[in-house]
């Protein structure tokens, strides 16, 4: 028998349907899984087995009582951004320590309301700030590919690394996660997952952590384009307790995959090819544009010419709201407290000893920009450039365009504890320079792994839609994954 | 532009979070670094361009203002580090 969790959602809901096998069962299988490799990767940093396996016995009920949800017994790690009822949410940040909060975010109640079950919270850079998962406070994850030959530890991607690493390791059959400037997309690139941030407004950001409201988007990771599609369908809709969720229906993604692309125009932004891009990157690409072509899709050259301004017109806007967004960590109403001679000496005795350095660094430039005499400067200049960064797209997709293909990250996954990355900050920026875009137009990008490269790492493209056109996106991911294969690591753990 | 050793500790006392000397020298580098980064958006003409305030275009949902959610002081006050009759407790503010 195979093991129960080398399948994919699509495929454990078939059997699952079939009666081969219970929710409690497979659980079961993830929590062992956990149980034997979470050492290894870091992945989770907090497992709930026994709240897992109540939710499976109450699954398996419904489905006997012929109530089966879309996701009926599928067992899956949430990011620890998400709040989840009485179970550690901390946005993987010392500042919340302790905290379980006494609600439910409303994407993962959406999950469970379909009959998803939670194996635990998953590790994250801190407060999703980082790219590479090695700000958080509960320490690196460990990504399980290796490249050929070689021992070295290798970054999952961030923010999101605990969903990429745990999916890729089947530590779960699919995982949450959020996208704030890349956090689902370069992720899912390092480690072969399939990755899609929706489009702003698509899924409720009402229980997520805050990082940059008007950038941060749910999403899933996934182990293939199908898997990612049932995903969404679940996780999006429209919310009275977030007034920026789009009230718009929530289509069968899946219904997408196998449409032809006859017809469909592909724009390639010149704009995209950047120097010192590794000539693997430029083929991958190439070979990108030939499937599509196949596949009888119109391939056409566009320019997106404010591209090279949006990583730093991003590290302005974001680092601003998280500025804002984090003065509500004060040591009085939840988390961590540090007693001072007086309260603003608490407040500061708390900050300094809650947050992480990658995080004090934001707060500290966003305060700046948005301090007296700067804000024209920096943050109302910022977003200007960012109107025009999203009227680029605009003016494309007015031209006929349906959905744009890049490459999704300018490299492989790097070692842990790069030292050429911790010295510089902005160096570690640009590892979003493909993806950070598409979170300043608020449009919808997904990952696809397409390739390896000569050291045997997963590569990915990126496309990005229009706003709302998930499916258009889904249809095109699928064609990509139908002529890549899937990729999965070898098992060294 | 760039930020000197008491600009840092300015900002740092703006943002709530108590710097020591070697972490604000360290942070004027760091800052400095990023904020050259941002530097190249001074280039770029906005003539007439007006600033983002929504990524996606769309009136605000309003409901009705009424009370819909409430009786739930024990679950507000439960991760609090110091509390007293539902009450946060905080360092004394006025003599």
């Amino acid at each position: 028998m195979t093991e129960l969790t080398s399948l994919t959602i699509a495929e454990a809901r078939e059997k699952l349907t079939a009666k081969e096998f219970t929710s409690v069962e497979l659980t079961q299988a993830y929590l062992n899984a956990i149980e034997a490799a979470n050492q290894v990767f870091n992945a989770y940093i907090a497992v709930t087995p026994e709240k897992a396996l109540d939710m499976a016995k109450t699954s398996d009920k419904r489905r006997a009582g012929g109530a089966a949800g879309a996701l009926e017994g599928i067992p899956l790690g949430i990011k620890d951004l998400f709040a989840t009822h009485d179970v550690h949410t901390q946005a993987c940040s010392h500042i919340l320590d302790g905290f379980k909060p006494k609600y439910e975010s409303t994407v993962t109640q959406n999950l469970w309301d379909d009959g998803a079950v939670m194996l635990g919270k998953l590790n994250m850079d801190e407060f999703a700030m980082g790219s590479s998962n090695e700000t958080s406070h509960y320490g690196a994850v460990v990504n399980p590919w290796k490249a050929q030959g070689s021992n070295q530890q290798l970054v999952p991607g961030g923010s999101s690394g605990g969903s990429a690493a745990a999916v890729a390791a089947h530590l779960c059959a699919a995982a949450t996660a959020t996208d704030t400037g890349g956090s689902i997309r370069q992720p899912g690139a390092f480690t072969g997952t399939v990755g899609i941030k929706p489009t702003y407004g698509r899924c409720s950001r009402w229980g997520t952590v805050a990082f940059a409201s008007s950038l941060d988007q749910a999403g899933p990771i996934a182990r293939d384009v199908r898997d990612a599609a049932i995903m969404l369908k679940s996780m999006a809709s429209v919310d009275a307790k977030d007034t920026t969720s789009v009230d718009l229906p929530v289509p069968d993604y899946e219904a997408a995959l196998g449409q032809s692309l006859k017809g469909m125009r592909i724009g390639i932004p010149k704009e995209y090819r950047v120097d010192g891009m590794p000539d693997e990157i430029e083929k991958l690409w190439s070979q990108g544009i030939a499937w599509l072509k196949d596949a009888g899709a119109e391939i056409v050259d566009i320019t997106l010419p404010h591209t090279k301004y949006a990583l730093p017109a991003y590290y302005i806007v974001a680092p601003a709201e998280a500025s804002s967004n984090l003065a509500r960590y004060d040591g009085v109403r939840y988390g961590l407290r540090v007693d001072g001679k007086d309260i603003a000496d608490m407040y500061e005795k708390t900050r300094a000893a809650g947050f992480g350095t990658e995080v004090k660094r934001r707060i500290m430039i966003g305060t700046y920009v948005l301090s007296a005499g700067y804000y024209d400067a920096y943050y109302l200049q910022a977003q200007k450039v960012r109107t025009l960064i999203k009227r680029d797209f605009e003016l494309v997709f007015d031209a006929g365009v349906d959905a744009i293909l890049t490459p999704a990250t300018p490299s492989s996954a790097f070692g842990i504890a790069d030292q050429d990355l911790a010295a510089d900050p902005v160096k570690m920026y640009l590892n979003d320079i493909f993806t950070v875009t598409v979170n300043m137009a608020g449009l919808p990008g997904i990952a696809v792994p397409a390739g390896l490269d000569a050291k045997g790492l997963p590569l990915g493209l990126q496309l990005i839609g229009k706003p709302f056109e998930e499916e258009t996106l889904f249809k095109t991911a699928y064609v990509i994954e139908q002529a890549a294969g899937r990729f999965t690591p070898s098992k060294w753990w | 532009m760039s930020v000197d050793l008491a600009t840092v500790k300015r900002v740092a006392r703006l943002a709530r979070i108590a710097v020591t000397e070697d972490e604000a020298n360290r942070m004027v580098g760091e800052l400095n670094g990023i904020l050259g980064f941002v530097e190249q958006l001074s280039e770029v003409d906005v003539t007439g361009i007006e600033p983002m305030t929504s990524v996606t275009p769309m009136t605000m949902r309003k409901r009705r203002d009424e009370v819909t959610d409430g009786d739930k002081a024990a679950d507000v006050v439960a991760n609090a580090p110091v509390t007293d009759h539902d009450f946060f407790l905080v360092p004394k503010v006025v003599e």
